[in-house]
C-alpha cells in the first residue's frame, strides 16, 4: 500500500463543518431563539420591533466582540475596553459640548486618543511580558478612574448632555445613530456597523497574511516568531484595534443618547469575553472566529431582551448568562475533541 | 454529554417557569399588564421595597406587573430594556428617569406607541416634557436642602456628603441641596465617592477621610448602601461628636436610629412609588381617571427616634 501524504487526507465534509469554531454557537443561537419563540412569541419576541431591540443590543456588543475575538485568538485579553467606552464617549461630549469643538474634530481626537491608549496597552504587554489580563485590568481601572476624576474636575458633573447642540451633530448622527424605520420597527445603523466589522474581521482572519499571523501568534508565539511572524507587532496592532472598536461603541452611544456619563460601558469587557467564548474562541488562543463572536453577541442580545418578553424578572439575566457560558465552553470542548479525533 | 442536556433543560426550565403564570390570560377581560423599568436593582434594599409596592398593588388591583432593571447603573441597557418592554406592548410603562437625555428617545417611542407612562423616583423635573402622565417621587434637591438645615441645626459645621453612585443625577442633586443648605449657614461640605457594590472598601474609604480630617463633625449618606459602611466606620473610629444622618431607610438604619447612632433618616416612602403608579394606571385604563397634579410628592419625611418603633414593624414586612 502506498502511504499518502497526511495533508492530502480526505476529511468528511460534515466533520469539517463540525470542526468550525462557530458551529456550537450557531446551534445554541437556534435553541435559544426557538425557546423564546415558543415561550414569548405572542408577547412580541417574534415581532419586527422585538427583533430590532435584540439586534441593537447584539450590535453594540458585537462590534466590540469581533475585534476582541481577533485579539483573543492571538492569545491576549483586553479588559480595558469597558472603560474605553466610557472614556471615549465622555471625551467626545466634553470636547464638543464643553469646549465647543466641531463634533468631527472631536471624533478625530477620540480616535487618536483611543489609538494611543491601545498602543500603550500593547507596548506595555509585549515589553514587560506580563499577562495582558493583569495589564489591561490595571488600565481598566485607571481609565475609568481618570474619566470620572477629569470629568468632575473640568465640568463639575458626571453626566453631560446637550450633544445635539454641537456643530456637525446632524452628519454625525447620520453615521453613528441614524435609524431606518421598516415594518413599524426602528433599525439602528449600529447593526450595519456590526455586520461590516464582523465581515472585515473575518476576511482579515481567513484571507490575509495578517490573519495567519494572528493564528500563529496565539497558537505558539515562539515557533511563529522563529518562522518570521512579527509577533509583537501583531499583538500591538490588535490592542490598538480593540481600543478603536471600544471608541466606536462609545461614540455610537454618545451620539445616540446625545450625551455621556462616566459609567458607560461598565461590565462590557466581561460581556465581550463571554460572547467571544460562546462563539467558540479558545481562551488559550490560536483557535476561534469573528463570526462566532457575532453569533455569541446575538445570543447575548436575545437573552438580554428575551427575558423581558418572557416576563422573567431581570434578576435572572445573570444566571442565564453564567449558565450559557458554561454550556458554550462544554459544547466547544466536546465538539473540538470529537472533530480532532483520529 | 448527559450533564450538558441537564443544564440545557435547566435553562429552558427557568425560561418556562418564569412565564408559566402567563397561561391564565384567556379570560373575558384581558388582564392589564404594566412593566417597570428602573435604574435600581431589586437586590438594593431601597428598590426591593418599590418592587414590593408594585407587586402588592398588582395583587390588589388584579393586574400584572413585571419589574426590570439593569444589573449595574447603566443607562444604555436601561433604555434597551424600555425598548424591549415596549415591543411586548404593555398597558403601561413605569420608569425612573435618572438621565433625561439618555432616555428621551426610548420614552418618545412609548408615546408614539400610545403606551401611558408614569415616572417614579428620579427625573420629576423632566417628567412632563418626556410625556409622562404623572411623576411619583420626591424632589431630591429639596430633600437634600431640608436634611442639610436639620443637620445644621444640630450643630454641623464641616460635613461629608457620601455618594455611592457617582453619575446618578438624583444623588448629585441631593448632595447639592445638602451643600447649599449647609453653606447658607456658613458651614462647609466635601463630597466623598464610595463603591456601591463593595461595603468593605467603602468603609475603608470613609475611615481614611475621617482620619485625615478630624474636624469633620457631620456625615450625610445618600442611601442604605452608603449608610451601612458608614455605620461600621463610625463604630471603628468611636467619635461621639460626629452627627450622622442618611437618605432612605433599611432595617439596619432603623436599628441605628433607635440606638442613636443615626440622628435621622430622610424617607421618601418608596413603597408608594411602586404602589401608586399601578393603581393610577389601572384607574386610567378602567375608569378614564387622571389626577390633575403633575407630580405626587412621596417625601421628604423624617424618621427620628420617636417614630422609629412602628416603622420597624413595617420595615420587617418589607413595605417601608
Amino acid at each position: 500500500m502506498v502511504s499518502r501524504d497526511e495533508r492530502l487526507r480526505k476529511i468528511h465534509p460534515i466533520r469539517r463543518l463540525l470542526s468550525r469554531p462557530e458551529v456550537g454557537a450557531l446551534g445554541g443561537a437556534l435553541v435559544i431563539w426557538l425557546s423564546f419563540a415558543l415561550v414569548a412569541g405572542d408577547q412580541g419576541f417574534l415581532s419586527l420591533r422585538g427583533t430590532a431591540t435584540y439586534l441593537e443590543v447584539a450590535a453594540e456588543l458585537g462590534i466590540l466582540a469581533s475585534v476582541v475575538a481577533l485579539l483573543m485568538i492571538a492569545g491576549e485579553f483586553d479588559l480595558s475596553v469597558g472603560s474605553m467606552i466610557g472614556a471615549s464617549g465622555m471625551l467626545l461630549v466634553v470636547l464638543s459640548v464643553h469646549l465647543g469643538w466641531n463634533i468631527w474634530l472631536a471624533a478625530v481626537a477620540v480616535v487618536i486618543f483611543a489609538g494611543l491608549a491601545g498602543l500603550f496597552n500593547g507596548v506595555l504587554v509585549v515589553r514587560t511580558g506580563l499577562p495582558s489580563f493583569i495589564v489591561t485590568l490595571a488600565t481598566l481601572f485607571a481609565f475609568r478612574g481618570a474619566t470620572i476624576a477629569l470629568t468632575r474636575l473640568i465640568t463639575g458633573r458626571t453626566q453631560l448632555g446637550g450633544l445635539q447642540e454641537a456643530s456637525g451633530f446632524d452628519s454625525a448622527q447620520a453615521l453613528f445613530a441614524s435609524e431606518l424605520t421598516l415594518g413599524g420597527a426602528n433599525w439602528p445603523v449600529s447593526i450595519l456597523w456590526w455586520i461590516l466589522i464582523t465581515a472585515v474581521a473575518t476576511w482579515v482572519l481567513l484571507k490575509t497574511r495578517f490573519g495567519n499571523w494572528i493564528f500563529g501568534t496565539g497558537g505558539d508565539a515562539k515557533s511563529a516568531s522563529s518562522v518570521g511572524v512579527p509577533v509583537r507587532c501583531v499583538k500591538v496592532t490588535l490592542f490598538i484595534m480593540t481600543a478603536l472598536a471600544a471608541a466606536l461603541v462609545g461614540m455610537i452611544q454618545a451620539v445616540t443618547f446625545s450625551g455621556a456619563d462616566v459609567l458607560r460601558g461598565e461590565l462590557r469587557e466581561f460581556y465581550a469575553i463571554i460572547v467571544v467564548v460562546i462563539g467558540g474562541t479558545l481562551l488559550t488562543g490560536g483557535y476561534g472566529s469573528a463570526i462566532g463572536a457575532a453569533i455569541g453577541a446575538l445570543i447575548f442580545g436575545m437573552v438580554r431582551q428575551g427575558i423581558v418578553f418572557a416576563g422573567v424578572d431581570a434578576d435572572w439575566f445573570q444566571v442565564f448568562l453564567g449558565v450559557m457560558l458554561l454550556i458554550a465552553v462544554l459544547v466547544n470542548h466536546w465538539i473540538r475533541r470529537k472533530a480532532l479525533q483520529e | 454529554m448527559r450533564c450538558l442536556w441537564i443544564s440545557l433543560l435547566f435553562v429552558l426550565g427557568v425560561v418556562c417557569g418564569g412565564c408559566a403564570s402567563d397561561d391564565d390570560a384567556g379570560t373575558d377581560t384581558p388582564i392589564l399588564r404594566f412593566v417597570f423599568v428602573t435604574h435600581g436593582q431589586a437586590s438594593d434594599p431601597f428598590w426591593s421595597v418599590v418592587q414590593r409596592g408594585a407587586l402588592d398593588a398588582a395583587q390588589h388591583t388584579g393586574t400584572r406587573v413585571l419589574y426590570q432593571a439593569p444589573e449595574s447603573f447603566d443607562l444604555v441597557t436601561m433604555s434597551q430594556l424600555i425598548d424591549a418592554a415596549l415591543a411586548s406592548q404593555p398597558d403601561g410603562l413605569v420608569v425612573s428617569i435618572p438621565d433625561a437625555d439618555a432616555l428621551e428617545a426610548a420614552l418618545m417611542s412609548a408615546r408614539e406607541a400610545g403606551v401611558p407612562i408614569v415616572s417614579i423616583n428620579s427625573g420629576g423635573e423632566h417628567s412632563q416634557r418626556l410625556g409622562s402622565l404623572l411623576h411619583v417621587g420626591q424632589s431630591e434637591y429639596e430633600a437634600g436642602y431640608q436634611g442639610g438645615l436639620r443637620l445644621s441645626a444640630m450643630g454641623a459645621t464641616n460635613a461629608l456628603c457620601i455618594n455611592q453612585e457617582v453619575g446618578n443625577l438624583a444623588l448629585d442633586e441631593r448632595c447639592r441641596g445638602f451643600t447649599d443648605a449647609l453653606e447658607s449657614q456658613g458651614s462647609s461640605v466635601e463630597m466623598l465617592a464610595v463603591e456601591l457594590g463593595d461595603p468593605t472598601e467603602s468603609t475603608q474609604r470613609i475611615l481614611a477621610a475621617l482620619r485625615s480630617d478630624p474636624s469633620i463633625d457631620a456625615l450625610m449618606t445618600l442611601g442604605p448602601t452608603g449608610a451601612l459602611p458608614c455605620l461600621r466606620a463610625l463604630e471603628e473610629i468611636d467619635n461621639p461628636g460626629i452627627n450622622f444622618a442618611t437618605f432612605d431607610t433599611s432595617p439596619e438604619i432603623l436599628n441605628a436610629i433607635e440606638s442613636g447612632a443615626i440622628l435621622f433618616a430622610i424617607d421618601q416612602q418608596q413603597y408608594m412609588q411602586g404602589y401608586l403608579p399601578v393603581v393610577l394606571l389601572a384607574l386610567y385604563h378602567r375608569n378614564e381617571n387622571l389626577l390633575a397634579h403633575e407630580s405626587l410628592q412621596t417625601g421628604p419625611g423624617f424618621i427620628i427616634r420617636s417614630n422609629v418603633g412602628r416603622l420597624k414593624e413595617l420595615t420587617a414586612r418589607g413595605t417601608r
